[in-house]
């Protein structure tokens, strides 16, 4: 019988997660009803403007058909800075996490860096970067480097040492435990960094694309409170939700096929 | 009885480890050799130096003074002559049963043509066969050691070092993997080295019982076990060896160190 209220349950799944959602929606919805002024425009407001967004053809202005422009400007880099942080971050994890030297010398400087947040950056990589794109490429970029730093370092740190006997009475060379042992034993902790690197990437992007940036879906977001179009700043919020959700299912799926082997992750 | 060259030579090794309270003699001018193709387990209480004395002939530590010979070679650290099965299996959970038996021979460079037979061939003595292609937390504990027995035999190691192997085994898989060891050990020759806690174990595997003590950790007796195989072990003579074993174990230890089981 168990095998049957498991799928019952499972069955619920989906309309238990869809409740508090169409909850919001409703709330939403009704708090926005009526005429006269409203600091929130109702979700028909909305859907529409993503819909002209996306489309073009209802408003036919500044922002009509532009979605997909933003979407690409802001997704390059994300991606473009994400990776970038990961070239850099991978390497010294590793290393700090397994040479001593390494650790001594990069461990104490990252530690007291680290409590600065990405956004008390941001003036100071506009003074460095100016004002524009690539300021907001480098501060993606430092903020995806920390989350995959501190989980590759902990990943290779956290190596279980009968791992290493094993290796070594099977013949493992000194020279050979890094990627016979070591590397494998740490991906759990590295995708774990990468996920959650390339999840703070989608927050950074925003912030760092509201200054003296053209195109990107904060620039979009930015434009829309300027000119007092509520419903675009929200359209815009929703894009980088879907967006972001989508780009970490990926990754997900990714990690559950390469860690197959891992029971917390198959 | 022919003399045979002794495959493993332990000598006068003594190991201190730094403790809180000053050094402790985790073991005490150990003598001890081992005749190639000899069946040898260490019984003591815990605290008496056997896994310490296994993992000296491992290579995992190193003696404080003297010296371990492993086939006329001086143990300088792990090498795949000498393989090692662990309580914990040790098994590498990124790779499948097959890969995990070929991890050895694949190490050493031998050619993926070679591995494959190598692996094949293992996994069907272990009886794994249709288990190829599972990853080690899919196993259950007595499908795991198999696998690391057959990971060290398939690495062609001659001397087979185990540390309460059985331990973490249920009742039923420990017997078996006990009858399944010996039929191994009888068909390629193996020199084995045993470390167990449980008297029953020694008696049904082993050709020699050594007996430790703690408190230093030392060798206080050598006993050899005659019965012929595969052994009763409801067998007067079986039950005698019992009775005169569980005394010994207790008269050191109740001595030093009340209240823990042998």
């Amino acid at each position: 019988m168990a095998p049957n209220r498991l799928q019952r349950l499972q069955r619920l799944q989906l309309p238990l997660a869809m409740a508090l959602p169409l909850l919001a929606l409703l709330g939403w919805w009704a708090s926005t009803r009526g005429a006269g002024y409203r600091l929130i425009p109702a979700p028909g407001e909305v859907g529409l403007a993503l819909w002209d967004l996306a489309f073009g053809g209802v408003n036919d202005d500044a922002f009509s058909g532009m979605l997909l422009t933003h979407l690409v400007a802001s997704a390059s880099r994300v991606y473009g800075a994400f990776l970038l942080a990961a070239m850099v971050a991978l390497p010294l994890g590793m290393a700090i996490g397994r040479v001593w030297l390494a650790r001594a010398l990069f461990d104490p400087a990252l530690q007291v860096l680290r409590p600065v947040p990405v956004t008390a950056w941001l003036p100071l990589s506009m003074i460095v970067f100016g004002l524009g794109p690539r300021s907001a490429f480098f501060l993606v970029a430092l903020g995806a480097f920390y989350p995959i730093l501190i989980n590759t370092v902990f990943g290779v740190r956290s190596v279980e040492p009968r791992l290493f006997e094993a290796a070594a009475m099977l013949g493992t060379t000194p020279a050979a435990m890094f990627h016979r042992v070591v590397l494998p034993a740490a991906m759990p902790g590295i995708f774990t960094g990468l996920r959650l690197g390339l999840g703070l990437s989608w927050v950074v992007i925003v912030v760092g694309e509201m200054t003296g940036v053209e195109t990107g879906l904060g620039a979009m977001i930015m434009d829309g409170r300027q000119l007092s179009r509520t419903e675009i700043v929200i359209a815009g919020m929703i894009t980088i939700g879907a967006v972001g959700y989508v780009s970490d299912q990926a990754v997900t799926w990714l990690g559950r096929r390469v860690l197959r082997w891992s029971p917390q992750h198959a | 009885m022919t003399v045979l060259p002794a495959a493993i030579s332990v000598q006068s090794v003594t190991k201190r480890f730094a403790g809180p309270g000053g050094d402790v003699v985790a073991l005490q001018d150990a003598q001890l050799a081992v005749a190639t193709g000899e069946f040898v387990c260490l019984i003591g209480a815990s605290g008496c130096g056997k896994s310490t004395l296994l993992r000296i002939i491992a290579g995992f530590e190193t003696a404080t003074a003297g010296q371990v010979v492993v086939r006329g070679k001086r143990v300088e650290g792990p090498g795949p002559e000498r393989g090692m099965v662990f309580q914990d299996y040790g098994l590498f959970p990124w790779l499948s049963v097959r890969r995990n038996i070929g991890f050895g021979p694949e190490s050493r460079g031998k050619g993926r043509q070679e591995v494959a037979e190598i692996t094949s061939r293992f996994l069907d003595m272990i009886g794994l066969t249709a288990f190829a292609d599972a990853y080690p937390h899919q196993l259950s504990g007595g499908m795991k050691q198999r696998v690391a027995i057959a990971r060290v035999l398939a690495n062609d190691a001659r001397v087979v070092l185990m540390d309460e192997p059985f331990g973490a085994l249920d009742a039923m898989t420990r017997e078996r993997l006990q009858d399944e060891l010996l039929s191994l050990w009888a068909s390629t020759g193996l020199t084995v080295v045993f470390v167990t806690h449980a008297i029953e174990e020694a008696i049904f595997l082993a050709d020699r019982v050594v007996v430790m003590s703690p408190g230093p950790g030392r060798i206080v007796r050598d006993l050899r076990v005659d019965l012929p195989r595969p052994r009763d072990v409801s067998s007067p003579e079986f039950n005698a060896l019992r009775r005169d074993l569980s005394a010994l174990l207790h008269s050191h230890h109740s001595r030093l160190e009340p209240g823990v089981e042998p």
